[in-house]
């Protein structure tokens, strides 16, 4: 019963921020129909305001804030400067910008910083454990699952419920009827972005508060971890997303408790091969999204 | 009432050097319905598609209120009042029908509010209230070109272009889908063009004919002289059945 509880609690909060992150990754996706590379340096920024930040005399909910806002302003930034430009010509070319986009963040943070990991500042609430039926488990896995619940329940009442949400959808399903019928995709697209930035600054937080520190290179793991999400859930849908976020966490945790010793640190090359079967399963993701997704 | 309406004049437009359409002038005046005929290929789409924005000019000018809206974009052309259908349906298909609706009055700028009540309204017009909260893409094909026709009509639009409406419809929703647009255009005050194959349908609904062979015009005029004009005969028919 406790072992169940701990395994329960670990895949929601693992699957919590894995379908965060994908669902970042995917709002952008599902409009564009283009993978923005520079997506885990959302993740880096987040970091490196709170690491700035961190000698103020600020209460720590004020400087996680400003670090989400910061995510926010790249998130727009990036429509601006990787995609925009380049977004009507090709496929490749965003491809590229969006590459020099996430070097470019990751060098800065090299040359201004610092290639060392830097602490950031964490309130005393992330290294408190709880105990829940007999398993000890830190609190910050309990944070995770609410800012997920309340996340995901933010942006389903966001799609469903607004006039930017039903606008996002409408040219997530056809861009090119959207903006005939007079919806401005340029808005729409930043706001898009906007949105990705915002989940990778919270996701961001709870990730690092995992480790407690930041390096340029934290955004690579929480990319790939979004990307396969997405890959695993279908590339066209939101749900499925969300969906391949908690499928990768239950494998992940699974193999975390099965793997002999000397096995775990294979891991990464487990999970990928499971990943592999599920798409020899299911080549288009365990949902499927409209017919009518091709880019425009 | 010649200021309000919407005009293309001596319009040209050609595909990698071939002529698709060829000095067509065309005029919709508000509250009237002008069907758009003629053999397949013969240009029909592709003045809508002109008028639309969505094809560049050779030549010729498009205006709406006497304001030239040549060559801007179809979005702009769509924000000043032309809607549109598409003879191959274009809905989103994993918005619910309502959505799909109000997709058209939330770009204009109306509330989420006052676009659930239009959108209500014009569902039930078009006999669609049961399947509000149905997705677009699980729609039968007839229905969906009902609900295209009600998403360009939440624009609000001064002038509504349809592109072969009744394409798939049985002989039922046909005459359904005749009884609701006759109404249409005095309803809300707006200028309807409509292509159509169906000859009986477009006889009963049209106050005036245009028809277009080969990317010209052949005959335009009240709908009982076109059918007689021996023009249009041969280009229906082949010039035999003209002289017989």
């Amino acid at each position: 019963m406790t072992f169940a509880i701990q395994f329960l609690i670990n895949v929601l909060s693992l699957g919590g921020a894995y379908a965060l992150m994908a669902l970042g990754l995917v709002i952008v996706y599902g409009i564009l129909r283009l993978v923005n590379f520079a997506y885990g340096e959302l993740i880096m920024v987040t970091g490196y305001t709170l690491f700035l930040i961190s000698g103020s005399a600020l209460p720590w909910f004020v400087m996680a804030a400003a670090a989400v806002a910061m995510a926010v302003v790249t998130g727009i930034a990036t429509d601006y400067i990787a995609f925009r430009p380049v977004r009507a010509k090709s496929v490749t070319a965003v491809l590229i910008t969006s590459f020099a986009f996430s070097t470019l963040l990751q060098n800065a943070a090299l040359l201004f910083i610092s290639p060392r990991p830097r602490v950031i500042p964490l309130p005393e609430i992330f290294s408190r454990t709880v105990e829940i039926g007999g398993a000890i488990t830190p609190m910050r896995n309990l944070l995770t699952i609410a800012a997920a619940v309340i996340l995901l329940a933010l942006f389903a009442f966001l799609m469903r419920r607004t006039v930017l949400g039903i606008a996002m959808r409408a040219a997530a399903t056809n861009f090119t009827m959207a903006r005939m019928l007079g919806v401005p995709a340029n808005l729409i697209i930043s706001s898009a972005f906007a949105i990705s930035g915002f989940i990778a600054g919270v996701v961001g937080l709870l990730w690092m508060g995992r480790i407690g520190t930041v390096v340029p290179g934290i955004g690579l793991e929480p990319l790939l971890v979004a990307f396969i999400a997405t890959i695993i859930g279908g590339m066209r849908s939101l749900t499925g997303a969300v969906i391949g976020g908690f499928v990768l966490a239950f494998i992940d945790t699974s193999l975390n408790y099965t793997l002999p010793q000397e096995l775990l640190k294979f891991r990464d090359a487990f999970t990928f091969s499971l990943v592999i079967l599920i798409l020899l399963w299911r080549p288009e993701g365990l949902m499927r999204g409209p017919a009518t997704g091709q880019r425009t | 009432m010649a200021s309000s309406s919407l005009k293309a004049v001596n319009i040209s437009v050609e595909f990698s050097g071939l002529r698709a359409l060829d000095d067509v002038t065309l005029t919709v005046d508000p509250e009237e319905i002008v069907g758009l005929i003629g053999p397949n290929g013969s240009g029909k789409t592709t003045l809508v598609n002109a008028i639309t924005g969505e094809v560049p000019l050779v030549h010729g000018s498009v205006s709406l209120r006497e304001e030239a809206i040549t060559s801007l974009p179809p979005w702009k052309i769509a924000l000043k009042g032309i809607s549109r259908s598409f003879q191959i349906v274009r809905l989103f298909n994993n918005l619910t029908v309502i959505e799909n609706i109000e997709s058209a009055s939330l770009a204009h700028g109306d509330s989420l509010r006052v676009a659930r009540g239009k959108s209500e309204r014009l569902l039930d017009e078009f006999g669609l209230s049961n399947r509000a909260e149905e997705l677009g893409g699980a729609l039968s094909y007839g229905d969906k070109r009902r609900v295209e026709i009600a998403r360009a009509l939440a624009a609000d639009p001064s002038f509504l272009l349809l592109d072969e409406p009744a394409a798939g419809m049985n002989e039922a929703e046909t005459d359904a889908l005749l009884h609701t647009l006759s109404r249409i255009p005095r309803d809300r005050k707006l200028g309807l063009l409509i292509i159509d194959h169906d000859m009986s349908l477009i006889m009963r609904l049209c106050h005036r004919l245009h028809v277009l062979a080969s990317g010209r015009t052949i005959a335009a005029g009240k709908a009982d002289e076109i059918r007689r004009d021996p023009a249009v005969i041969e280009a229906y028919l082949g010039a035999k059945a003209a002289h017989a």
